[in-house]
């Protein structure tokens, strides 16, 4: 397979095996799904696979319980607001970011990059330390915000790669043929780019739908979010309800996968 | 080119350097306000030290004019009589006895005492009183601590996070070798996340390497597989390893039908279980930048090398290993770098000898309400990252931090 006609017997083995290799561990990086999503299904209690009897009754436990609901809302609460915030400071950043004359662009970058790097109990703690200052802590906004500074880079990266394609001369003609700059940016430029826009956007909220850490440190009971529900949850005990949480969260990540990769497609 | 003229050049681009900057001015601004701020938070209260100055103002006035050479006079222990006895009312003794009980241990239980003994005396003199209470306060040692901690800062956390201590006198030394445990916590954290980057480049190597030389077709299926675990929520991986692991788990039920262990194998709440979890969720992040790398690669210089009479083996190690070094590079220290601020998943899925440095952040935190340690640990913890990300940003640049 994927040889030249010159391969020797030896190297055709040798192929072989690799490709062995590479199919286990493809394997391996999707195992953990047919775990949570059989398991979900089970009629029974406790996990084993494969699955013998399957019912629903743990989305019925899962979409018939107030704490999962609320915990449901206010994960989309937050990651809606955080994907608008992110979204339009992120490509403000990204098309100023793409312009040959912006400043110390590499320092900048590094910085807006940042987020992405530290490591993230540090912000938990030290957003729990400055936001209890302004008394942000235990609320909606709070978490938005910090969530929204989690996000930024994902989404100036994502729009940052689709602005790499993007004609310039598209903008200059517009300007030239004496269009106001708003108007070329929403009539050009947004268009033109709106894939990439919309990638950051997506990213940006699954960035917040699953953050837990920080949502742990800065929200009390009442803005609980699903993935701190389901943290807790998992370190009293695992039950079939959490794996029934965890395929509703996994099924919003296909979805969003499979809406960012056709819009990649659409880009190029 | 004169200087004259490339000043007018420069003064020329100053407009469009304006409005490019002004693009990504709100960005920055919030950044600075929401992300940076509370990192200065933080390291602010690895040095904060408000305790002894909140709780015991007569005695701070009092002690700035001794000179620290022998226990301190009457005036000194009536202004800490008198701080005591309005200690002692608003119950804000144990905190600074507390905050003492870090560097002295037992001062938590005598400035208590001492506080009770102060309230139900009527007038002083003190001093006898305090000697007579408990021989600590006859002791030099006590009185050079206290007025150490009347300052507003101290280095006490940040020496305590790197196993080093201040002795009453003030040389810096190393700490009690009984509860030296930072030093090695932080080598733990750097170990694991340096068998999590050598796991992922091991299996992430052949994978990037088979999706760049695959027909199109079937690279796409390929990097499926890489890029969908990427979008899915680090806690339902964690929490499907937390299955997959235990004692009655899935692994467990292979590894005994297949007899290679006759028991169950304790794989969950161990190091193995940790590291594994965590290469299956660092992979992507490994492979991604490998493959970029290997897939502008031309294939032609492999044949050329085969058609020079190189053996397969040697054409592919002299010529192509090589030139993916600037991937395998970008992708490993990428994951190191994430590897060094697990949290949720030594949480779940690691035992207490897998904690790394964010667990231990998150316990003092949570269960022990120590501020000022938890904050000087993730002092620590950001100095190593920062310092590997300056690194990355050195040899790969920012450019190729890039996902999906």
């Amino acid at each position: 397979m994927w040889l030249p006609s010159y391969a020797t017997g030896a190297e055709r083995v040798g192929r072989f095996a690799v490709l062995a290799f590479v199919i286990a561990v493809l394997v391996f990086l999707v195992a953990p799904f047919f775990v949570v999503v059989p398991l979900s299904f089970s009629k029974e209690a406790f996990f084993t696979l494969p699955v013998k009897e399957y019912s629903l009754r743990w989305y019925d436990d899962f979409f018939g319980n107030v704490r999962w609901i609320a915990a449901l809302r206010n994960s989309v609460i937050a990651a809606v607001a955080t994907t608008i915030l992110a979204t339009v400071l992120g490509t403000s950043a990204a098309l100023g970011l793409a312009r040959p004359d912006f400043p110390y662009r590499r320092v900048v970058m590094s910085v807006m990059l940042s987020p992405m790097i530290v490591p993230i109990v540090i912000v938990a703690v030290g957003s729990y330390l400055f936001f209890g200052d302004l008394g942000l802590v235990n609320t909606k906004p709070g978490l938005v915000l910090a969530h929204t500074a989690l996000s930024l880079p994902f989404v100036v990266v994502t729009v940052a790669a689709t602005l790499s394609t993007y004609d310039t001369n598209l903008t200059r003609a517009g300007l030239s043929l004496g269009a106001p700059a708003l108007s070329v940016f929403l009539r050009v430029t947004l268009p033109a780019i709106a894939p990439g826009v919309i990638s950051g956007a997506l990213f940006a909220f699954a960035v917040s739908f699953d953050e837990v850490v920080v949502a742990l440190f800065i929200t009390s009971a009442e803005q609980r979010t699903l993935p701190v529900q389901m943290f807790s949850g998992i370190r009293d005990q695992v039950n079939p309800t959490i794996m029934a949480a965890a395929t509703v969260l996994l099924a919003l990540s296909i979805l969003l996968f499979v809406v960012t990769t056709w819009l990649g497609r659409r880009a190029r | 080119m004169s200087r004259a003229l490339a000043r007018a050049v420069r003064r020329s681009a100053r407009p469009a350097r304006w409005a490019a900057f002004m693009l990504g001015a709100p960005a920055l601004l919030f950044l600075a306000i929401t992300f940076v701020t509370p990192l200065v938070a933080l390291l602010s209260t690895a040095v904060a030290n408000p305790e002894v100055r909140q709780v015991l103002p007569r005695t701070v006035v009092a002690l700035a004019r001794w000179d620290g050479k022998a226990v301190p006079d009457e005036p000194v222990f009536a202004a800490l009589a008198a701080d005591l006895k309005i200690a002692n009312d608003a119950k804000t003794a144990a905190l600074v006895g507390k905050r003492l009980n870090y560097e002295m241990p037992g001062m938590r239980s005598k400035m208590l005492a001492a506080a009770r003994m102060v309230a139900a005396a009527e007038t002083g003199p003190y001093k006898p009183m305090f000697l007579d209470k408990d021989d600590a306060w006859n002791d030099l040692a006590t009185w050079q601590v206290i007025a150490r901690n009347t300052r507003g800062w101290t280095l006490y956390y940040l020496l305590t996070a790197v196993d080093m201590a201040q002795t009453p006198d003030g040389a810096i030394v190393r700490g009690d070798p009984e509860e030296s445990i930072f030093l090695l916590l932080l080598a733990r954290t750097l170990w694991i996340s340096a068998l999590v980057t050598i796991g992922t480049v091991v299996l992430g190597f052949p994978v990037a390497y088979a999706i760049s030389i695959a027909p199109p077709s079937a690279a796409r299926v390929m990097l499926l597989f890489v890029l969908l675990p990427l979008w899915t929520s680090l806690l339902v991986r964690t929490t499907a390893w937390v299955v997959l692991l235990q004692t009655d788990g899935i692994i467990n039920d292979i590894i005994v039908a297949t007899g290679l262990s006759a028991e169950r194998l304790q794989l969950i709440f161990s190091r193995f279980g940790t590291v594994t979890a965590m290469v299956h969720i660092q992979l992507p992040f490994t492979i991604l930048p490998i493959y970029s790398v290997m897939r502008g690669i031309p294939a032609t210089q492999i044949r050329a090398a085969r058609s020079l009479g190189a053996p397969a083996f040697s054409a592919f190690w002299r010529v192509y290993a090589p030139q993916t070094i600037p991937g395998v590079v970008a992708g490993g220290l990428i994951t190191f770098i994430l590897s060094l601020g697990y949290y949720i998943t030594p949480a779940l899925v690691g035992g207490p000898t897998d904690q790394m440095i964010s667990n231990f952040i998150s316990t003092y935190v949570n269960r022990d309400l120590n501020w000022g340690l938890a904050s000087a640990l993730g002092v620590v913890l950001l100095a190593v990252t920062l310092a590997i990300y300056g690194a990355f940003l050195r040899i790969v640049g920012p450019e190729r931090m890039r996902f999906g």
